[in-house]
């Protein structure tokens, strides 16, 4: 057993599972963004606004922004356990990450439900 | 006259500041040999040559070596297998630190196979003769038991390159399984348990190079899988 405090749950197990169904999640979303642009005709600012002013596009989103912020930080912390050796240099650039993270998906929170 | 150019790392801590290759003319009389007699051949030119063997066939997994850029044992790699342009370089397993020449420190890779518990772990008392298994749950151990620990594969993975002290790596964790599997061990619990933070078992990334280079032809990417998968059902 090897201890670790930085990764997202604790359990690499758990980190493991996390990623797959945030990645299904983002598969998703991903496929239903492109299938609306391409689908919908007369594409115009008033159809993008209309989709994300209804409530499961914004619950359906926020689900995907939540599931990228998971992905990222199980992926990204992998990385800097991977190459960056020196403690101080690792732990600086997690917290960087993290803080990126979270701006980002605060951030994305204010777009979806502020306009 | 045929002959073979030979590329061999060379290095030795007492005299040598830094590894350095050595070019050799190995005259293989337009044999097939196998990596390992032109090891000998090249010896003959310098026996200061140092490099690990001793069944010569496969068995006992000394010889594992980087041979043209992949990882194998030079005793069962005939030349028509690895070169390229009548050029064969050798140099010693990747990651591991360098002892002399083509012979490698492999306290790292015992150490993670030691972790695992490699033995049959179980408190119910012995019965009177032996504990028997069935024909199907003997099937199980297939393709797991025949691993020869000569670390080819762990060796070419990056995720043990980068993580030795904490990723199991292959070959550990294809034994870790091999025991998980056998119906006549009772510490899977406990096993498991010991394989579920995110270095252990997790830093696998299905490479596949230890699929790749497995002289005896083992997949353990997917007793790495089946590790998964136990240790899901025994947490979900």
């Amino acid at each position: 057993m090897v201890t670790n405090i930085t990764n997202f749950g604790r359990s690499g197990l758990s980190d493991w599972l996390l990623q797959r169904v945030s990645a299904v999640i983002l598969a998703l979303h991903s496929l239903f963004i492109v299938g609306f642009l391409l689908f919908s005709s007369g594409l115009d600012y008033a159809a993008w606004s209309g989709l994300f002013a209804q409530t499961w596009m914004r619950i359906f989103s926020l689900l995907a922004f939540i599931s990228l912020s998971a992905h990222a930080w199980v992926g990204l912390w992998t990385v800097t356990t991977d190459y960056l050796k020196p403690t101080g240099i690792r732990i600086g650039t997690q917290l960087i990450i993290i803080l990126a993270i979270f701006v980002f998906l605060v951030w994305g929170i204010t777009v979806l439900w502020g306009a | 006259m045929s002959t073979l150019q030979v590329s061999l790392y060379r290095y030795n801590p007492e005299t040598d500041s830094a590894p350095f290759m050595q070019e050799f003319q190995v005259d293989t009389q337009g044999r097939d040999l196998m990596v390992l007699d032109v090891l000998h051949l090249a010896k003959e030119q310098d026996n200061g040559l140092a490099y690990r063997r001793s069944c010569r066939e496969g068995v006992c997994g000394s010889d594992g070596m980087n041979m043209n850029g992949k990882n194998g044992l030079a005793c069962i790699t005939p030349l028509s297998e690895v070169v390229k342009g009548n050029k064969l370089t050798l140099r010693p397993l990747p990651g591991l630190p360098v002892i002399r020449d083509l012979v490698v420190d492999m306290g790292l890779f015992y150490k993670q196979y030691e972790r695992i518990q490699p033995y049959l772990q179980n408190d119910e008392p012995a019965p009177a003769i032996e504990r028997l298994q069935s024909p199907e749950e003997r099937d199980k151990l297939d393709g797991l038991y025949e691993c020869i620990l000569c670390a080819c594969c762990s060796t070419s993975c990056p995720s043990f390159w980068w993580n030795p002290d904490k990723f199991v790596g292959p070959a550990g964790l294809l034994q870790a399984y091999r025991f998980l599997a056998d119906s006549r061990d009772g510490a899977t619990r406990e096993r498991l348990a010991e394989l579920e933070d995110p270095f252990s078992v997790f830093r696998c990334r299905g490479i596949m190079n230890c699929v790749a280079v497995c002289p005896k032809g083992l997949n353990p990417t997917r007793a790495i899988g089946k590790i998964r998968e136990m240790l899901l059902a025994d947490a979900t």
